[in-house]
């Protein structure tokens, strides 16, 4: 787009023509269950995302420091819950429990945490309010997109039930197949499949709606390329969703099937997919089968490695938002963004394999993903330098929100820079299952995409309720679970150069890990302090909801269409619909002087010479 | 507070250099020199790659602290007004394409030797060592007996042996790696070799190791709760204490009850 000329949305008129009445004079009448429980409004829908995620997030937090006790004090009293989980061990846990709490933290934390809170409670609550809509397309199959989160926990919680997976989130076959190759995990390990399909039901739903809802319901004059990026990033990943998805989908059914008997009913499905003939499994029988192990990963990674992409690029959106508005400077190459976010999307898609480097697949694939996913940091280095580009001659503003961005940026790049010893083969050779395989991904998904998260709740969070959240406690938040997930995490590297392997319950068995404890305790340490830190944003969330400094629709003075509704948006979203005349990031747009943005609303300014020079909202 | 910022963005990477810098004093870097020339060559690429990464990680690092403390310190009363460049744009398009491009093709040859079986040295294909077999929570060896080859299928007179693995130092070998039940990891830390073991699947791995010594074999795979102490050791000795190794396990395997003049004697060693 070379002009800010209003490019008057045509065919989307007529969107908005029926939207009052479809639900603006309704919402007097809804009652308490049709407003706050099954709610078809995208901000509750998305509230009710954001407040389960966080929840959740405590879960997997808990499991985790469970799984850290373990790795630094093995075979000792694990404090406050060892005397209740294991009275008759004296309150030490076991290594089938260990194997299972690294299982169901890696679960809870990509399943419940990361993926619905960037797409279902971001998603949720952003999009109709950036895009200019009055709600999603379908706000039933909205509704439905969370209701189906309450099976899948369901499920999980019949999984924790019956013992806990304790197959690795990566679930391979033949260990996740057969039943009496993990006889303690039971049923677990079905259900925990039951409930990864339930929350990919789930997110199909979500994406549909977001696809639609981002083509069909802009407001006038948003046309593509004056969507914010945290529009195009939802947009791509919900593209991602809906075609990696239905993969996974399929392979966990297959694995469902593998597994399926009917508690003596009958003899059950247990067909084999995945498993080979002739394999005796703990003195049971030899199996029968001409099933491939090597098939569930495949599968398996067509959708885990853009499902991790899911769990990056909506937070990549938001912190280029986010970015823009505290440093009150246009984001540094918007069109590059939003192509190499497409860059990422696409190569996502061929890349997979670089999970299964060591697994005896032909040797000429391990060099042809070893170039694709050489290839896909690219789009990942361009956007860095694009943030530091938008830093750059800024007017910066040091707050909770902008401190979490730049953290984000931070940890990134080392999340990145570490994929580099994995995308190439000879060296992923010896890191591959090892600490370093833990540092890289904590790097990207707690590293960029919670921080990234924290700076979208510190941002939002005065839409969501009207109020701000205290700048104090935010910022401890941040102090605190920067040093602590730096103290945990980067040691993690040392770890794994030193071959330290992952999902070990007790390593020291091994005399040349021996002298790694000291380490593993310095990390348990860091991890305590930062599991810890995250009852203040808790504290913070919730408090603020009541006690919070009540707020304008503007507090940020930022430009996107969510800051023209008011704080928080009633039914319906906007008072006044919204009409865009301009990109997303008019900050210091020269030729104004009362202040230092432009709204994606506001009409066009007085042609001055130093303005049609500077309107062009995209670079060229 | 700016300035307090500013710093603290500046100086997490500082700390995390000196840190990553006395890492090798304190053991927690790789654990000795690879016993293989081999893992040598990986040895040498993670270098390469972390000098590539390192000087990347500081110029971004320090590009960020430093446009963070100007964009702090800046006392107009607007930001620097622009939506990009696009000539910045290709050049930091063009140049991590061409680094990352150089990275991938330069490191083929080492992935080619180890995995490609065209390239396996001579001799190691038609005369494997020995069959190593992966359960639940050990590893089974089979060596054929001395003077024969390895066959596909258990011989009678195949000898066998639990979590000790034994090579010959300075002969390049292969092993043929399977598994039993669930699929596992052969994991060798000193040589920097590892390999999963898919049920169903014969997958031949080959090395060199150049140092006498016992060097620890995990499992790298989880295969269940006793993943963890999947504890076995790879040998490497001298040819001839390896033929020796060897012909003990086969008189000791058709030991039957009745002490001989021999078998006494090599008990008592
Ligand atoms: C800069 C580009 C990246 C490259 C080159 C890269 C490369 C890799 C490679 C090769 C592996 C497999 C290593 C192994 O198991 O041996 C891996 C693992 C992983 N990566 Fe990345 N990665 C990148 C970015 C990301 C991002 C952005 C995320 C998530 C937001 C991510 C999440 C993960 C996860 C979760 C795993 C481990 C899965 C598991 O085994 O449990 N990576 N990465
Ligand atoms: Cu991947
Ligand atoms: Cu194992």
């Amino acid at each position: 787009m070379s002009t800010a000329e209003v490019a008057l949305g045509h065919d989307h008129d007529h969107d908005h023509a029926h939207a009052p009445d479809a639900h603006g004079h309704g919402h007097h009448q809804l009652s308490f269950i049709q407003k706050y429980v099954f709610s078809e409004d995208h901000k509750m829908i998305g509230l009710q995302f954001l407040f389960t995620t966080l929840l959740m997030l405590f879960l997997g937090g808990g499991l985790a420091l469970g799984v850290r006790w373990q790795v630094a004090f093995p075979w000792t009293d694990l404090p406050i819950l060892g005397r209740i989980l294991f009275p008759e061990a004296g309150g030490q846990m076991s290594p089938e429990f260990y194997t299972m709490l690294f299982t169901m933290h890696a679960t809870v934390m990509i399943f419940l945490v990361i993926i619905p809170i960037l797409a279902g409670a971001f998603g949720n609550f952003l999009i109709p309010l950036m895009v200019g809509a009055d709600d999603m397309a379908f706000p039933k199959l909205n509704m439905m997109s969370y209701w189906f989160m309450w099976p899948a926990m369901l499920f999980f919680g019949l999984s924790f039930y019956h013992g806990g997976a304790a197959a690795g989130w990566t679930s391979y076959p033949l260990l996740s197949d057969l039943r009496q190759s993990a006889p303690y995990s039971g049923s677990a390990q079905t259900y925990w499949l039951l409930g990864v399909t339930f929350v990919g039901v789930s997110s199909m739903m979500g994406s549909v709606n977001y696809m639609t809802t981002i083509i069909n319901m802009r407001a006038p004059g948003m046309t593509l390329f004056r969507m914010p990026l945290t529009i195009w990033s939802m947009f791509i990943t919900a593209i991602l969703q809906a075609f990696a998805l239905p993969v996974l989908t399929a392979a966990g059914f297959m694995l469902v099937f593998d597994r399926l008997d009917f508690g003596g009913y009958f003899e059950g499905i247990h067909s084999t997919f995945f498993v080979p003939a002739g394999l005796v499994v703990n003195n049971a029988e030899p199996t029968v089968g001409g099933g491939q192990p090597l098939l569930w990963q495949h599968l398996f990674w067509f959708y885990s490695h853009p499902a991790v992409y899911i769990m990056l690029l909506p937070a990549m959106g938001m912190v280029s938002d986010v970015l823009s508005c505290m440093c009150r400077k246009p984001i540094f190459g918007y069109k590059p963004m939003v192509y190499s976010m497409s860059a990422i999307a696409g190569l996502g898609f061929i890349v997979w394999g670089h999970h299964m480097f060591t697994s005896g697949m032909n040797p000429a694939l391990g060099m042809t993903f070893m170039v694709s996913t050489m290839m896909i940091a690219l789009p990942s280095a361009v956007k860095v330098f694009n943030w530091i580009g938008t830093i750059w001659g800024g007017r910066v503003q040091f707050n909770t929100p902008m401190l979490n961005c730049v953290a984000f940026v931070s940890m990134f790049v080392v999340g990145g820079l570490s994929g580099i010893f994995m995308a190439s083969v000879p060296t992923d050779i010896y890191f591959h299952d090892t600490y370093m395989i833990v540092a890289h991904f904590h790097y990207v998904i707690f590293g960029a995409t919670l921080f990234g998260v924290f700076a979208g709740i510190h941002f939002w969070y005065p839409k969501m309720f009207g109020r701000m959240m205290n700048e104090t406690v935010g910022k401890w938040h941040f102090f605190l679970t920067f040093i602590g997930f730096n103290g945990t995490f980067f040691p993690m590297h040392m770890l794994g150069i030193a071959g330290f392997p992952r999902r070990y319950a007790d390593p020291y068995l091994h005399p040349y890990l021996e002298h790694l404890m000291p380490l593993n305790q310095f990390i348990t340490y860091s991890a305590i302090l930062m599991g810890f830190s995250q009852f203040l944003l808790l504290g913070n969330f919730f408090v603020s909801i009541f006690n919070g400094k009540k707020i304008g629709r503007n507090p940020w003075n930022a430009n996107g269409l969510e800051w023209t509704a008011p704080s928080p948006p009633g039914h319906g979203n906007f008072d006044i619909l919204p009409v865009v005349y301009r990109g997303p990031y008019e900050y210091s747009t020269p030729g104004q002087v009362d202040r230092d943005f432009l709204m994606q609303t506001d009409p066009p300014l007085r042609k001055t010479a130093s303005t049609v020079a500077a309107t062009p909202a995209v670079h060229h | 507070m700016r300035k307090f910022w500013c710093l603290f963005f500046m100086f997490w990477p500082i700390a995390a250099i000196v840190y990553s810098a006395m890492s090798p004093a304190y053991g927690w870097w790789f654990p000795g020199d690879s016993v293989t020339e081999l893992g040598q060559r990986i040895d040498n690429l993670f270098y390469l790659i972390l000098i590539i990464i390192t000087v990347v990680f500081i110029g971004t690092q320090m590009a960020l602290g430093y446009a963070l403390w100007k964009a702090a310190h800046n006392e107009d009363e607007k930001a620097h007004f622009s939506h990009g460049s696009h000539n910045l744009e290709v050049i930091w398009s063009v140049a991590p394409a061409v680094i990352l491009l150089f990275l991938a093709l330069y490191q083929m040859d080492v992935w080619r030797d180890f995995r490609v079986k065209a390239y396996f040295p001579e001799g190691t294909i038609e005369t494997p060592i020995a069959e190593v077999t992966a359960r639940q929570f050990e590893w089974r060896i089979r060596y054929p007996a001395p003077g024969k080859k390895l066959q596909p299928k258990p011989q009678p007179d195949d000898l066998y042996a639990v979590n000790e693995l034994r090579a010959p130092i300075g002969r390049a070998v292969m092993i043929q790696l399977r598994s039993e039940d669930v699929q596992h990891a052969f994991f060798l830390p000193h040589l920097r070799i590892k390999q999963d073991a898919i049920p169903g699947q014969i997958i031949p791995i080959w090395f060199k190791a150049e140092k006498k010594g016992i060097y620890e074999l995990l499992c790298a795979e989880l295969c269940g709760w006793g993943h963890y102490k999947m504890r076995a050791q790879l040998t490497v000795e001298r040819e001839v204490e390896f033929q020796d190794y060897l012909k003990k396990l086969q008189t000791d395997q058709n030991y039957d009850g009745f002490p001989t003049s021999d078998s006494v004697a090599k008990k008592e060693e």
